[in-house]
């Protein structure tokens, strides 16, 4: 009876969203009369960071500060149609959507502007801090603000754009059932080092380390925190997460907290996060899904380290010190 | 049934309420005085969203009869900033990147306040002692152990 080390790799290749019955999303911008603009979207922020993420698109695309833009999401009621925040498809759907909405709202924004300096549009650029300006005289220029107040009051413009990203359903091809579900891939691998009791059957994850590649970080420091958060709760999946422990049979399953566990602030493994940044090309300024798929290359990794330290295969998860010992039992000569 | 009432300060200020006995500190202050920075995540004692700190010490309001308040100080963490200006903790969560969802956060702060208020100058072991009652879905942890770290440094560098 030991404590015994060993060591796990996995690596892994992620679909960015869904291929069911197409993939749709839209998005809504228009400026408010002072200048700043809104984004509309029913995608929800549920604390991966959509509303920052969409507000740098939109910027960048319009060419304002980031501060100038407010986004609104998630009311299936009143918002343009979104197929959801899951698949880690928000930001390469939504995304896509806000740039067209936005390029068509900065082209109405320099007509407007145009037809106040009395240039022509394609004469104009922005400066990113709120003005417009001609290409090569910047000293004829005008404030997106005195721009939005002309549109409102004087030509009766709405500053406004619509944009639709659709990735259309994929049907497999009738002689080879060859298909393309996705268009975008994310990238993963988890190297993950164990201890295991084969006494009681406890694991300790002792190190993750994760290279993740994600297509552009638009907000470096929020995708490392997913990335984080992600690789903890990888790891939470592969040993202790269920609500079923014997699928398919409910009886056992967690009810509360005391129950259903997590690794605490305790358990922490040392954790190890790299991004490898390699713009998609369909992506918003080259951006992917990191969303879902930094939560799983813990799992067939320490699945590995566990094999290598005790050399039984756990099939099934979570890996339970029950389901360790069962495996080491079984394999025992008898 | 008849109502009962209450008094205590929340965050500086007077509050009185008539309320239904048995009425747990946690449902009064959302339901009755509109203080929602306590979250309701389990109602039994084992998540920490619903942290709140009654005359210095940290308490689950959820498991805390709003009755057995009378006359205390109950702080949350809708009060911490002063004029605008963001509580060290507050800030340092910021800094840190502690915070996604949110859920847990405000229990997590006060849970962070309490421990450096007694340990202005916590271990690694002590931080994550005190964070150890509050379950948090989304950060793993690491940011939320950085920010109380990077607070008490806050701290010790404003009183040298
Ligand atoms: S709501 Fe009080 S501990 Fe969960
Ligand atoms: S930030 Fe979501 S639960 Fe902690």
């Amino acid at each position: 009876m030991a404590i015994r080390r060993g060591r796990g790799v996995a690596a892994i290749n992620y679909p960015t969203g869904m291929n069911l019955g197409g993939d749709p999303t839209q998005a809504l911008v228009h400026s408010t009369p002072t200048g700043n603009f809104m984004v509309t979207l029913s995608s929800v922020d549920l604390g991966q960071g959509m509303k920052q993420i969409m507000a740098q698109i939109c910027a960048e695309t319009i060419g304002v500060p980031t501060d100038r833009v407010v986004v609104d999401t998630a009311d299936t009621d009143t918002g343009p149609h979104c197929m959801g925040t899951f698949a880690s498809r928000g930001t390469h759907r939504a995304g896509n959507a806000v740039i067209q909405a936005a390029r068509e709202a900065r082209q109405v924004m320099l007509e407007v502007a145009a037809e106040e300096l009395e240039v022509n549009a394609s004469d104009l650029e922005t400066d990113g801090q709120g003005n417009i300006l001609v290409k090569g005289a910047p000293q004829k220029s005008i404030s997106i603000f005195d721009v939005a107040l002309s549109a409102h009051f004087k030509r009766g413009r709405s500053i406004s754009g619509r944009g639709m990203f659709l990735i259309p359903r994929s049907y497999p091809e009738k002689e080879t059932g060859a298909m393309k579900p996705s268009t975008c891939y994310a990238h993963a691998c988890t190297v993950a080092e164990v201890e295991v009791d084969d006494e009681t059957g406890e694991v300790t994850v002792l190190t993750v380390k994760n290279i993740f590649e994600i297509g552009r970080a638009l907000n470096p420091k929020m995708v490392e925190q997913q990335l984080v958060g992600g690789s903890w709760m990888g790891i939470s999946h592969a040993l202790y997460e269920t609500t079923e422990p014997y699928y398919p049979n409910r009886d056992h399953g967690g009810t509360d907290f005391n129950q259903y566990l997590m690794p605490g602030p305790g358990d922490l493994a040392e954790t190890e996060i790299i991004v490898l940044e390699r713009p998609s090309a369909d992506g918003p300024y080259g951006a992917k899904g990191p969303g879902e798929m930094c939560a799983n290359p813990q799992i067939p990794a320490v699945a590995n380290a566990v094999f290598d330290a005790v050399g039984v295969r756990i099939d099934t998860l979570p890996i339970t010190p029950e389901r360790i010992l069962r495996a080491l039992k079984a394999q025992a000569p008898n | 049934m008849a109502k009962v009432p209450v008094q205590f300060t929340l965050n500086g200020s007077e509050k009185a309420e008539f309320i239904d006995s048995g009425t747990t500190l946690l449902n009064a202050l959302r339901d009755k005085i509109g203080d929602t920075s306590p979250k309701g995540g389990c109602h039994q004692g084992t998540c920490g969203a619903c942290s709140v700190i009654i005359d210095g010490e940290l308490r689950l309001s959820c498991l805390t009869l709003a009755e057995t308040c009378n006359g205390a100080a109950i702080t949350t963490t809708s009060g911490l900033s002063e004029g605008g200006v963001l509580h060290p903790v507050q800030r340092a969560f910021l800094d840190t990147f502690a915070t996604q969802c949110g859920f847990c956060t405000p229990g997590t702060i006060m849970a962070a306040k309490v421990l450096l208020d007694h340990t202005p100058n916590p271990s690694r072991d002590e931080v994550v002692e005190a964070l150890s009652g509050n379950i948090c879905r989304c950060t793993g942890y690491e940011s939320i152990i950085q920010a109380v770290l990077l607070a008490a440094r806050a701290n010790s560098q404003n009183a040298a």
